[in-house]
């Protein structure tokens, strides 16, 4: 008995030796899955891009490294060559191990292939592990938040995730606002709401009973204490892709198994920040050079960079440097070694890298210049992104917010107007699945690499810049629906602030409006059953709606279609609707998109049309595999020139468009043109449009029937 | 202090039928033998607030009112008794009265409360935030422990459903957000703008609305005029200052800054700009409210303040709007809450009036009160009960957890459990009663055993 019981006591004992002999393990994913950092991104993996002269992933490996973390497994996709070259050469690479996939598209298809492999190889993830991406750069500890973390395990087993999360001081990181509410005495999250464009946060009626603690003005970090649930729920719901929209809203929202998400605020003096974008990029940057993030910083070796030296006003640089002495460095700057700086420039809350040569009287203020860059007399360079090898001639003038990609030449006296992206890469047209990632062909870029300086020329209308410049400026993507100045590293003007102000409130006050007094509480509910009411009358015309709205909150936030599919699906079930409906339905919202879209003139319109088609056409594709959905997509889209003026002359035009495109094939045409042969004459406008085309496929048709 | 205090009291309520009668109005019903609109005069008068309007709807009802006021305390305070229309609703009320009106800063008291919260910390809040409006909340009201048997018995295990919902910012200052928490049938949605301003919104459904408000004048005679659908301070006036304190298109708040430049010209504005800098200093702002900042951001742009004054959870706070609450405010008010009743208690915890006789064997327990010349005959037993003046009571009449109102009689060998027993009603011998009402005036048959019943001519 009483041996028994010691036995009991020992494996007790054991079990929690086990636990803390656990190793600390973390996943880096080292590909952020957005396009956020494009063209820059298209050349090399966003990881490595310079964060004040260092590789963004040293700041993620040092910190964990510091944070007592024994295993880390860095996820690469895009670039992964060049990502597993540079880790093997770091002090890393007895730490890291590298996970590479070029299938992922999304952190839900990483987490995946992890999982998968976690079966194969004996020794991966095993219990609690820290995820984070490879763009964080913190200084928090760890060790502490993930003990706590076991403990609230051990004490409820569905507590599965801790998130962290952070006061924050400034608003305008530029990323979607997030609104998250947590219960005020256990932290628990009890939701999440991140860039829906709803004025309103709306929360459940039973979260309310014991008080929530609802915050705008707390930053999500991105690094998350996970138990081994995590990956097994990621492979149990294959439709997750994105951690938070997908994965926390999922378990929030449908209450999967109960599990529970608890939040951890860091303190103040501790700093976690995630570079998500290009505004997060310059706020990140400046908080180093500010030395929030000290260890991190540039005067100190962390990562076997040279630390350089810091003087007054925040000014880092070597002590030898090269610099003329009537150049003015103001406060807040970073330069970089073996930099020269000539006569009377002005340089102030920059960061220049190494090897740099700037000319005399340049003006550089808030901007990032990396390596190798040669700058020449009398540029102007503000707010701007200015990457390895570039060259800018004399006089060239970069306004606010103009990111110059790998090896671009600007040209002498060139204005580079305001938000444009120049790059040597042409911008990709062909969006497949692969557009979510960073992931590029090396090989279809050095095609382009070479024809770039040709191409110039012949393309003189789109991208030039000028002469004896090389690289194209990249058109602004018309689905880009909070405008470039969101996400650029230029301080957000003055008046965007009180228009976002003004449309956030706008919307407040209508429904506050519309609230009825307590005695017409009435009237108000039954205006909402007629509302109610309404789509039972008009199934389609509400699906539509549905769809419609699915579609554009789609191209909104991510810009990647493809995965609308289940959504659609799922509609298409709850409302009973055949696949040619849904055809219909998605036709109907690209065409509104495109008419949505501004456009001067129709051949503008057709444009956007066709980059829309170009892009949507998998989702489209799924449904029209059919003849007859084909021929409703036809039917649709006469419609919808029946009732639009300006589309209806492109009709043939487009047409044709989706024929090129595969999404109708011809036997679609031709049948549609034959059911549309016995119709009224009024009917037949756009038949009569096609005569020529639809001529054109039957001869095409009987020549290779011959 | 510049302020008026409206006095809200209600008409015959129909909630508290058959307690309230033609010739009780709700605002005069007892409260430890004390109507309950002395407690609130009470309260007023201890903070100084001796302006006082007191509001009654309908003719008769104020007419009973105002005979009660000049009766009771003409000579301590300042007393208007202003009748308005049957079921206006609050809102409709103060329309009625708003002629009345002339201080800077309008106190709004509801007339049935019993309570030991002051008003002036209320008043003083107001002020030194100065806010359009500020509201008084306080700890959702537990049922005491010894309704046990009572008709609240049942509701106990219920959970309390949450009365209200309401919104504070991290300081616990300002009131973001308000809503009942009946109307809310699914989810609630909270506007993005507000909490954008304010950083951090803590929803709560533990605290409820006092129904004590310091409202701006000029704000709420704007919003009275504006808005001639609201009938409700509470669900209408209060919320519609909420939801828009961060809008400057809601005209109410423009107009008013016009009006005071063009009627007082430079000087006053340079006074105000002052008074706005002192109730900074005074509320230890280091830094601006959210809502200067907000304004500051966006030019052209006018906000008020809606704050709150949250009572410090150890205050006495019932509103008599039910039965059940009645039963309880007469309970506590002799019992656990008993500085609010201003008598002086005996040794055994009970007031038991000089005049009152009482027969051999009978046993007055504590938390009881025995009014003036009442008669309580042999082997009788009082628990936990208020028994008024001049009551006839028999011999061997159990009396618990009731209450009892003047001259009512009470037959040889009744019990009585949880029941409310008004004036000059009668009850014959060995009448049983288990939480009942009975109507002023109302005979009760001999020996009827009644549970949960309501007497009353009709």
């Amino acid at each position: 008995m009483g041996a028994a019981e010691k036995k009991g006591a020992a494996r007790v004992q054991k079990d929690s030796e086990d636990l803390s002999r656990q190793r600390l393990q973390a996943i880096v994913l080292a590909d952020s899955f957005t396009t956020r950092f494009r063209p820059l991104t298209l050349e090399r993996p966003k990881v490595l891009l310079p964060l004040v002269n260092i590789p963004m992933i040293d700041y993620t490996l040092a910190w964990l490294e510091s944070a007592g973390i024994e295993e880390i497994f860095v996820f690469c996709c895009a670039h992964s060559m060049q990502l597993i070259d540079y880790l093997k050469k770091s002090q890393w690479c007895s730490l890291v191990r590298t996970i590479v996939s070029h299938k992922s598209t999304s952190v839900g298809d990483a987490l995946r292939y992890i999982y998968e492999q976690q079966h194969t190889e004996t020794s991966q993830i095993q219990g609690d592990f820290v995820l984070v991406s490879g763009d964080t750069v913190s200084n928090m500890p760890l060790a502490e938040l993930i003990q706590q973390h076991r403990d609230r395990k051990k004490r409820d087993e569905k507590a599965i995730m801790t998130m962290v999360i952070k006061k924050q001081s400034r608003l305008g990181i530029g990323s979607d606002q997030l609104f998250v509410a947590v219960d005020p005495v256990t932290k628990q999250l009890l939701y999440y709401n991140e860039g829906d464009n709803n004025g309103e946060v709306c929360l459940d009626k039973s979260l309310l009973d014991t008080g929530v603690l609802v915050c705008n003005d707390m930053l999500d970090c991105y690094i998350d204490i996970c138990s081994s649930e995590v990956l097994s729920l990621f492979e149990d719901n294959f439709d997750y892709q994105h951690l938070r929209r997908h994965f926390v809203n999922g378990l929030l929202v449908d209450d999967i198994m109960g599990y529970k998400i608890f939040t951890h605020e860091i303190q103040s003096s501790f700093y976690a920040a995630r570079v998500e974008n290009l505004r997060s990029y310059d706020m990140v940057s400046k908080d180093i050079i500010q030395r929030w993030t000290y260890p991190y910083v540039p005067d100190i070796n962390f990562s076997g960079n040279h630390p350089l030296k810091l003087g007054r006003r925040g000014i880092y640089r070597v002590s030898d440097a090269v610099q003329s002495r009537s150049a003015d460095i103001g406060a807040s700057t970073v330069i970089g070694y073996g930099t020269k700086i000539g006569n009377g420039s002005k340089i102030c809350k920059s960061v220049i890298g190494n090897g740099c040569s700037i000319g005399s009287n340049v003006v550089i203020q808030g901007s990032y210049i990396w390596n190798n860059v040669t700058i020449e007399y009398g540029c102007e360079i503000r707010n701007a992104i200015v990457c390895d090898g570039v060259k800018i001639r004399a006089g060239a003038v970069l306004q606010p917010g103009v990111v110059l990609s790998f090896n671009v030449v600007v040209g002498q006296d060139f204005v580079v107007p305001a938000y444009s992206k120049v790059s040597l890469l042409q911008q990709p047209t062909k969006e497949d699945s692969d557009e979510e990632s960073e992931y590029a062909d090396i090989s279809n870029g050095t095609t382009h690499l070479l024809s770039g300086v040709n191409n110039l020329q012949m393309e003189s209308k789109t991208s030039e810049l000028d002469p004896d410049g090389a690289g194209y400026i990249w058109k602004v993507c018309d689905s880009v629906h909070d405008a470039e100045w969101k996400h650029s590293i230029v301080p957000i003007p003055m008046e965007k602030l009180a228009d976002m102000a003004q449309a956030m409130d706008g919307d407040g006050i209508e429904d506050g409006s519309v609230v009825p007094p307590s005695g017409e509480l009435k009237s108000d509910t039954d205006s909402i059953n007629t509302d109610a009411n309404d789509p039972n009358d008009d199934d389609y015309g509400y699906f539509e709606r549905e769809v419609r709205e699915t579609f554009l909150r789609a191209i909104e936030e991510d810009n990647n279609v493809d995965h609308i599919t289940p959504l659609i699906n799922s509609l298409r079930f709850s409302y009973d609707m055949a696949s040619a409906d849904c055809a219909g339905a998605i036709f109907y919202s690209m065409m509104r998109l495109a008419m949505d879209t501004q456009h001067n003139s129709t051949s503008e319109l057709y444009r956007n049309a066709t980059s829309i088609i170009t892009k949507c056409k998998g989702v489209l594709g799924f449904y029209v595999k059919q003849i007859d959905e084909q021929i409703e997509v036809i039917m649709k889209f006469e419609e919808m020139c029946q009732e639009s003026a300006a589309l209806s002359p492109l009709f043939v035009q487009i047409v044709h468009f989706l024929y090129d495109k595969d999404v109708v094939q011809e036997d679609a045409i031709l049948r549609w043109g034959e059911e549309k042969a016995g119709a009224d004459e009024s009917d037949k406008v756009y038949l009569n449009q096609c005569e020529a085309f639809i001529q054109w496929l039957k001869e095409a048709s009987e020549e290779e029937d011959s | 202090m510049d302020f008026q205090v409206v006095i809200l009291a209600g008409g015959f309520s129909s909630t508290l039928f058959p307690l309230v009668s033609k010739e009780v109005p709700k605002a005069l019903l007892p409260v430890a033998n004390r109507p309950v609109l002395s407690y609130v005069l009470d309260l007023l008068e201890s903070n100084n607030l001796k302006d006082l309007i007191v509001v009654v709807e309908g003719e008769d009802a104020a007419l009973k009112v105002g005979g009660w006021i000049s009766s009771a305390c003409v000579d301590r305070l300042h007393v208007e008794v202003a009748a308005v229309a049957e079921n206006v609703g609050t809102a409709g009320a103060l329309r009625a009265i708003a002629h009345h009106l002339t201080a800077k800063d309008i106190l709004i008291v509801s007339g049935d409360i019993v309570s030991d919260i002051p008003p002036g910390a209320v008043a003083a809040t107001h002020r030194r935030h100065d806010a359009a409006v500020t509201a008084m909340l306080c700890a959702q009201p537990v049922s005491g422990p010894s309704e046990s048997g009572g008709s609240g018995g049942k509701d106990k295990t219920k959970k309390p459903a949450c009365e209200d919902i309401i919104g504070l910012d991290s300081w616990k200052q300002f009131l973001l957000y308000i809503a009942k928490g009946t109307e809310i049938k699914k989810d609630t949605r909270v506007k993005k703008s507000i909490l954008c301003a304010a950083g951090k919104m803590e929803l709560r459904s533990d605290l409820v609305d006092s129904h004590i408000y310091a409202f701006k004048r000029s704000v709420l005679q704007k919003v009275l005029d504006q808005k001639p659908a609201f009938r409700s301070l509470k669900q209408d006036v209060l919320p519609y200052l909420v939801r828009t304190q961060l809008s400057q298109r809601s005209d109410v708040f423009s107009d008013q800054s016009n009006v005071e430049e063009n009627g007082n010209g430079n000087g006053k504005n340079n006074m105000q700009n002052n008074e706005v800098v002192l109730s900074q200093i005074l509320s230890n702002a280091s830094s601006p409210s959210f809502h200067q900042v907000y304004e500051s951001g966006l030019d052209s742009r006018k906000t008020h303040k809606c704050c709150v004054y949250i009572a410090d959870e150890s205050k006495y706070f019932v509103r008599l709007n039910s039965i059940q609450a009645f039963m309880d405010v007469n309970r506590d008010v002799i019992g656990d809450a008993n500085h609010l009743s201003g008598y002086s208690f005996s040794a055994h915890h009970n007031i038991v009036h000089p005049s009152a006789e009482l027969g051999s064997k009978t046993t007055v327990g504590p938390h009881c009160m025995l009014g003036e010349g009442s008669q309580v005959g042999d082997k009788c037993s009082v628990k936990r009960s208020v028994i008024g003046r001049h009551c006839r009571i028999g011999s061997n009449v159990k009396i618990v957890n009731s209450v009892v109102m003047d001259h009512a009689t009470i037959g040889d060998g009744c019990s009585i459990q949880g029941s409310v027993i008004c004036s000059n009603a009668q009850l014959q011998e060995r009448v049983t009663l288990r939480d009942c009402q009975v109507e002023a005036g109302y005979i009760v048959c001999v020996g009827g055993e009644h549970k949960g019943e309501t007497f009353a001519r009709k």
